[in-house]
């Protein structure tokens, strides 16, 4: 893993009310690589990459405590505006989220809060984006109509498109096949390693033959720790921690 | 067969339950149409009244009534519309605010007479509108502030938090997340909550009684600081004043139906655009 690092946390805390869901965790995240996040539910990992866009700023009676960095800059440094951090850093999110607009108006939505205002420029950028999410021939003829006429796994290649329009430089998936049936989920992982050429990638996800499939590097977490860390290859065929054998072998989990 | 037996005898029950309720409805609708509908003509919807109100039409009771709710709404709505995205969306969640949503549907229950009286100390006296459009529009708007909000409110409240964190994670601020996602979500729900308001409004009596309504006016009103005739105040009216009650009787009747129309025909249109929106979202 001789990759520069793209983002990075250290000395991670996070409660929810008095409940300590993520402890002292380090990670580093390697540029126009895929990193997934495994581990059983209520392990953290979500918590974790939500702080990556500081999304759970939105979660009421939380606190935080340690660093992350995206590049050199620390995300939560108060001269630091979310909203430039949440532009840099897009999410995908469990469920296919589209807004009740139609198709082209998702997308190009990310592009106008942004202060685009040349309408060429966001049709193009629309079309470029809806194509590298693998949707562009499903939906080429009915760019008006309404987002939630789209199956589930049209709408989370939306959500994937409208994700990339802003060209973010990571992109987050929280569990982004978890409502998925498994064709749409090959096409999805398909398309999280044809994007990891221009984007770093992180990934949460219960199913460990897509941590095995798509990532790079694996993360591995329990009860708000992260236990074990490495090449997604070596946490597979030789952990160096037993609890992390014992989820991978199914043995718990 | 027991079990069929008490089980037919419960339908039954509630069938005969729905009917009288449906008979109670379509026995207002039924006397109101065989009394009123004899006045009505296309002359009675547009001509002033005459002779003491005993003939000609109602049509500047209808304006009245028209420019009076919709004043009402002009000040509920925007009001409305920003307490309750204030409540929603930017408020700490603190007992203050949850004391303040409590009395915003308490105010809803206040009994509309009330209301009446206060817009006559405060709009008629105080600032010294006088009896006016002006003063009743204020006052029917502070009555219809609760329904709103709370509608409102509820609207807000089913857009899913998952779309908002889609609008965020694109580098949307707040403000634009509300304004350009929360808002046109939530659109048809607010619209259905401000059409019922105005079919409540439209025919609130009490609150105009002292603060709008007259009983004759000659002819259209003016400016926004005269007073107007308006259709429940007018049905009152021709129902307890004037010197000849029979052929006023059957004016009141007119106009109840008229009234009644009216509503229907507004609470119609919110039933409409509701399934519009249920049809766009399901």
């Amino acid at each position: 893993m001789d990759n520069a690092i793209k983002m990075q946390a250290k000395n991670v805390d996070f409660f929810y009310g008095k409940n300590h869901a993520l402890k002292n965790v380090n990670l580093d995240v390697y540029a126009n690589k895929v990193t997934a996040m495994i581990g059983p539910s209520g392990c953290g990992k979500s918590t974790f990459i939500r702080l990556f866009n500081r999304m759970n700023e939105l979660v009421l009676h939380t606190s935080f405590s340690g660093k992350i960095f995206l590049d050199d800059l620390e995300i939560n440094s108060p001269l630091v505006d979310a909203v430039d951090i949440r532009r840099r850093v897009g999410m995908v999110f469990q469920k296919p989220n589209p807004f009740p607009k139609s198709i082209f108006e998702n997308i190009s939505y990310g592009l106008e809060v942004n202060g685009e205002k040349d309408k060429q420029f966001i049709e193009e950028r629309v079309i470029e984006s809806i194509k590298k999410a693998a949707l562009w021939e499903e939906v080429k003829d009915r760019l008006k109509e309404s987002a939630l006429k789209l199956s589930g796994g049209q709408q989370q290649r939306l959500c994937i498109a409208r994700c990339l329009a802003v060209k973010p430089e990571v992109i987050l998936f929280d569990e982004p096949c978890a409502s998925l049936d498994p064709i749409s989920t090959g096409k999805i992982e398909e398309l999280i390693l044809e994007l990891k050429k221009d984007y770093t990638i992180v990934i949460v996800t219960h199913n460990m033959q897509q941590a095995a499939r798509v990532s790079d590097s694996t993360a591995f977490f329990l009860l708000g720790e992260l236990i074990e860390f490495g090449k997604t290859q070596d946490i597979f065929t030789k952990p160096r921690d037993s609890k992390t054998e014992a989820y991978i072998t199914g043995r718990f989990g | 067969m027991k079990k069929d037996f008490s089980q037919n005898l419960g339908f039954l029950g509630l069938f005969l339950c729905m009917v009288v309720t449906l008979l109670a409805l379509g026995a207002i609708i039924y006397f109101i149409a065989v009394r009123g509908i004899g006045v009505l003509n296309w002359n009675f919807l547009t001509q002033v009244p005459r002779s003491a109100m005993t003939a000609g039409g109602i049509a500047p009771v209808i304006v009245g009534t028209l420019y009076i709710t919709f004043g009402a709404i002009i000040v509920a709505l925007p009001l409305g519309l920003a307490s309750a995205v204030y409540l929603c969306e930017y408020s700490p969640k603190s007992v203050v605010v949850n004391i303040i949503r409590i009395s915003i549907n308490n105010l809803a229950g206040v009994p509309s007479v009330v209301f009446g009286l206060f817009g006559l100390a405060v709009f008629v006296k105080f600032f010294g509108f006088g009896v006016s459009i002006f003063s009743g529009s204020l006052t029917l708007g502070i009555l219809a502030l609760p329904m709103i909000i709370s509608s409102a409110q509820e609207a807000l409240i089913a857009v899913p938090q998952s779309i908002r964190e889609a609008s965020l994670s694109l580098g949307a601020t707040k403000w634009e997340t509300i304004k350009k996602i929360v808002l046109p979500t939530a659109l048809p729900g607010i619209l259905t909550g401000v059409i019922l308001s105005i079919g409540r409004v439209a025919g609130e009596t009490a609150p105009i009684l002292f603060t709008a309504a007259a009983f004759y006016t000659r002819g259209y009103p003016k400016s926004i600081f005269s007073e107007v005739m308006a259709l429940p105040y007018h049905i009152y009216a021709l129902m307890t004043e004037g010197a000849h009650p029979d052929k006023q009787r059957a004016i009141a009747y007119g106009c109840s139906l008229v009234l009644l129309f009216l509503v229907l025909f507004i609470s119609g249109f919110a039933i409409f655009l509701r399934q519009r929106q249920r049809s766009l979202h399901g």
